[in-house]
């Protein structure tokens, strides 16, 4: 039982960095139509930056929680403003190529300027240890990283029904047309959500820099992962990203307890079964083929 | 925000868009293959033989890729599972059976053929981006397969000391220039397949569900079928370039089955230009002597070049090299054929 639990709550902070990741990746999607292939590797900068932080300016991690989004949130409107717009009226395969070309060079730049080892991150003396819960040692850390991750995507979540910004967005996201033809700009929303989904990114690359190592490659796996999430959890659903997220959390940690040699190919297991049963993902919509 | 005319394909006009398709005029095709055969059997003369040897298995992969790209609007981003999955393949029957180095090659596309028919089977289902990511994800499976199915891969060593029999005559390492010719006869016989496939009738359905699926569904054509019968020969096609591949390098390592390789063979294809199959031969040409010269100039960091060049193709120069040489070509003869008339 004990162990049972361990598993869940392990489960869950992994799928904390995969849940906040893929929001931003279901969020841009939506809004401009672009998988962006390069969201592993503004993961990576979000470690990354928070480990030169620490490193230069002695900034620890909830400095870094506040301040590295914003960071990744201007790099975004950057690389949106640059590269990514250009390409916005061609077929999406093209911005997934641009993104794709991205990663290669972010990837490099890095391994080249830190090295392939991995960068050092110390975790706040506050979220060190375990935290004892009927009589079960839970590490303080994954809880910690759960409840972030949970507020965050309750809070994306409110933005998105509850303001006018969200009303606009999701407007947006589903009727362009219609969105257009009552006067709003959608096209004046594009860069901030790119932004926006960008320094989502940058803080679960934040939040997983203590728990996993830094290196360029970080990213590398993830990227992958995370498209199986959103596969999982239907591309257009910004709470099937959401939960998809967390399912997969929880198959890789049950997995690498269990059977450790199968839990990586069990993802893209559970993925495939999906794909046969249900194309459009757990929470997507049909599309018209 | 996709609507069905929307295609990978850059904006090509009608008369390119035939000759993609008819091959040109019958002169200007046998010129364009003697001139093929003039450099795939020269180029081990001019470029050390083993980077030769890389150049048309590069050049075979990017054109298998180019029949699901550029002929039927696919773009899978999973084809090292069938390059890498045919490698180790080949690897295996190599080593344990000693056959002929052809045999094992034929026999790493078939198993790449027999891996490609599920994953095509479930990737079809989803079109246009969707199937890129699940073709990446498959691909990705079959990675975590090898590298941990120790007792067949070695892991993370890889697959060591794959021999290169040739019918009785044993190549060594040394002999990397006679391998060559002994293995490009694979490489064309690829080529020839992958062009017979494009200007056959399939080749048609092909080109008729990437311009418009639901009129070719309409016209009675199974398009799903159509798709995996596609990306299977696709994937055959890889493989007997992955093949050639793992034989002349003499071992196979976790990297052919990356997704930085399934990523490598998109920019060969894009480079060289999308829906031209010569494209594919340029485009190896360019990116595997380029990897080499930064390699071998002691550049570490060769995605901050690749990455660069992807992002400018992909920005500014969408036909390609040849997709570019075509238009202009093509151009030309309109306006010479208009002064004529």
């Amino acid at each position: 039982m004990s162990a049972l639990i361990q598993y869940t709550v392990q489960g869950l902070a992994a799928g904390s960095f995969y849940a906040l990741a893929a929001l931003g990746l279901a969020i841009i999607f939506g809004v401009l139509g672009v998988v962006n292939f390069a969201h592993g590797a503004f993961y990576m900068l979000g470690a990354v930056s928070a480990a030169v932080l620490l490193d230069t300016l002695g900034l620890g991690l909830w400095a870094a929680l506040a301040v590295v989004p914003v960071l990744m949130f201007l790099f975004g409107v950057l690389v949106e403003r640059l590269l990514v717009q250009w390409l916005l009226p061609l077929d999406p395969l093209y911005n997934f190529l641009l993104t794709f070309g991205l990663t290669l060079l972010l990837v490099d730049l890095i391994k080249r300027r830190y090295g392939v080892s991995g960068l050092p991150y110390e975790r706040p003396g506050l979220l060190q240890g375990r935290f004892e819960l009927f009589g079960i040692g839970l590490p303080k850390y994954q809880i910690f990283v759960l409840v972030f991750s949970v507020v965050i995507c309750a809070l994306v979540w409110l933005l998105m029904t509850r303001t006018r910004i969200g009303m606009i967005v999701r407007a947006s996201t589903e009727k362009p047309d219609l969105a257009r033809a009552l006067g709003i700009n959608v096209g004046r929303w594009v860069t901030p959500v790119f932004g926006f989904g960008v320094a989502l990114a940058g803080l679960a690359g934040v939040l997983a820099a203590p728990f996993r190592a830094i290196t360029a490659e970080m990213g590398s796996n993830f990227i992958i992962i995370l498209f199986a999430v959103v596969v999982i959890g239907g591309l257009g659903s910004i709470f099937g990203a959401v939960v998809g997220g967390f399912l997969v959390g929880l198959v890789e940690a049950f997995g690498q307890a269990y059977a450790p040699t199968y839990a990586q190919i069990l993802i893209f297991a559970l993925m495939a079964v999906v794909v046969l049963l249900r194309p459009a993902g757990l929470f997507g919509r049909e599309e018209a083929a | 925000m996709t609507s069905p005319t929307a295609s990978v394909i850059p904006e090509v006009s009608v008369e390119e868009a035939h000759a993609a398709v008819a091959g040109g005029k019958p002169w200007q095709r046998w010129v364009l293959l003697a001139v093929g055969l003039l450099v795939a059997l020269a180029l081990p003369w001019v470029i050390y033989p083993p980077v030769a040897m890389d150049i048309a298995a590069w050049a075979l992969f990017a054109v298998a890729l180019d029949i699901l790209l550029g002929y039927t609007g696919l773009l899978s981003f999973g084809h090292a599972a069938f390059w890498g999955g045919s490698a180790y393949m080949t690897g295996v029957i190599a080593v344990h059976v000693g056959v002929p180095f052809p045999l094992a090659i034929l026999g790493g596309a078939v198993f790449a053929m027999l891996l490609a028919l599920p994953i095509g089977y479930l990737s079809v289902r989803r079109s246009g981006i969707y199937f890129a990511m699940v073709t990446l994800a498959f691909a990705q499976m079959v990675y975590f397969v090898a590298y941990q199915w120790q007792d067949v891969t070695g892991g993370e060593n890889g697959l060591q000391a794959v021999p290169k029999s040739f019918f009785g005559v044993d190549l060594v390492e040394t002999d990397s220039f006679y391998f060559y010719y002994a293995a490009i006869p694979i490489i064309m016989l690829g080529m020839w397949a992958a062009w017979r496939i494009v200007h056959s009738p399939f080749g048609r359905v092909l080109v008729a569900i990437r311009d418009n699926a639901p009129r070719a569904r309409a016209l009675g054509y199974d398009v799903e079928r159509y798709k995996v019968m596609a990306f299977v020969l696709s994937a055959g096609l890889a493989g007997l370039a992955g093949g050639v591949f793992a034989i002349s390098h003499g071992f196979v390592a976790l990297p052919a089955l990356d997704w930085t390789t399934s990523g490598k063979v998109v920019l060969v294809t894009v480079l060289g230009g999308i829906g031209t199959l010569w494209g594919g031969i340029v485009g190896a040409i360019v990116i595997v002597v380029m990897e080499d010269q930064l390699a071998s100039a002691g550049f570490e960091g060769i995605g901050i070049i690749s990455g660069t060049v992807f992002i400018l193709v992909v920005l500014l120069f969408r036909r390609g090299l040849w997709g570019t040489v075509r238009h202009y070509w093509i151009r030309w003869q309109g306006r010479r054929a208009s002064r004529a008339a």
